[in-house]
């Protein structure tokens, strides 16, 4: 299984500031398809699921910029030579999409799994920003 | 004086393409099945020797899937299962498919159903099927 955990937060965000510069450049961006994707909270942080299907691990990119989590993914099929297309559903090479982070999203730990097409991120929530229960004293 | 309108002649046409393209991009068809366009989404080719088949059908057990020729068609099915939204949590967003499917598609008479190769990559199950010898093109010379 191409299974990884990759908690590489802070060395994307590190990334993604030095990229930020051409990112702009070509962030005129190229068509592409929108991924579906679940999203869904709990006490602790989201998780969020997307479906990436035909990209390689090394195709997938996330970025988190200014409170933006980016997903960008090339989708890679390796089609034999000569082959004409009849009917094509998939009719872009890539994914992407953009979601915006609250602010009591912790993006320096976001962990990622990738497999079978299908990406898993969590997010947690700052540790002292996860709810508590509140003691209500009656005086 | 020439009159002018102050529209562009083609307005209407110009709106008509709009919607047009609005269409395409979100293909808001009045399907009874809602607005996706089937699970998994499909892309078919060919090349001279064979029929190519694409199904994007990401997180799934490989050996869960049914792949079946049958009377000149190719048959997809299976069944997606996805993460359990655990109790007392949110679902924000909700737009993978989940459940069984089951997708067919017509292929062309000079395929050869013995000789059929089926793989799953990152989320893509690749068919592959060969064309019979006898129909493949063939020059035939004059004298």
């Amino acid at each position: 299984m191409n299974q990884t955990t990759t908690s590489t937060a802070a060395a994307r965000k590190s990334e993604a500031v030095g990229e930020e510069a051409t990112r702009k450049e070509s962030s005129r961006n190229p068509p592409a398809m929108l991924p579906p994707v679940d999203v869904i909270e709990d006490g602790s942080g989201i998780t969020l699921f997307a479906d990436l299907p035909g990209v390689p691990k090394d195709k997938l990119s996330l970025h988190i910029d200014a409170g933006n989590l980016t997903i960008e993914a090339d989708v890679v099929l390796n089609l034999p030579e000569g082959m004409e297309s009849s009917h094509a559903e998939v009719n872009l090479p890539r994914f992407r999409r953009v979601f915006t982070l609250s602010k009591e999203l912790d993006s320096e730990k976001i962990s990622a799994e990738f497999n079978h097409g299908v990406l898993k991120l969590r997010i947690p929530k700052a540790e002292h920003l996860q709810p508590r229960r509140v003691e209500v004293k009656v005086a | 004086m020439l009159y002018r309108s102050l529209f562009p002649r083609d307005i209407y046409a110009e709106l008509d393409r709009l919607q047009q393209e609005i269409q395409q991009t979100y293909d808001l068809s009045p399907s009874i099945r809602g607005l996706t366009r089937g699970f998994p989404a499909m892309n078919v080719g060919g090349t001279a020797k064979s029929v190519e088949i694409y199904a994007f059908a990401p997180g799934i057990d490989p050996a869960s899937l049914d792949v079946q020729i049958e009377n000149g068609m190719l048959i997809v099915a299976g069944e997606r299962k996805l993460e359990a939204v655990p109790e007392k949590a949110t679902l924000h967003i909700d737009e993978r498919f989940a459940g069984r499917f089951r997708r067919v598609v017509t292929l062309p008479d000079d395929i050869d159903p013995n000789a059929v190769d089926a793989n799953y990559h990152d989320g893509v199950l690749r068919i592959s099927i060969a064309r019979k010898e006898a129909v493949q093109p063939r020059r035939i010379s004059v004298h």
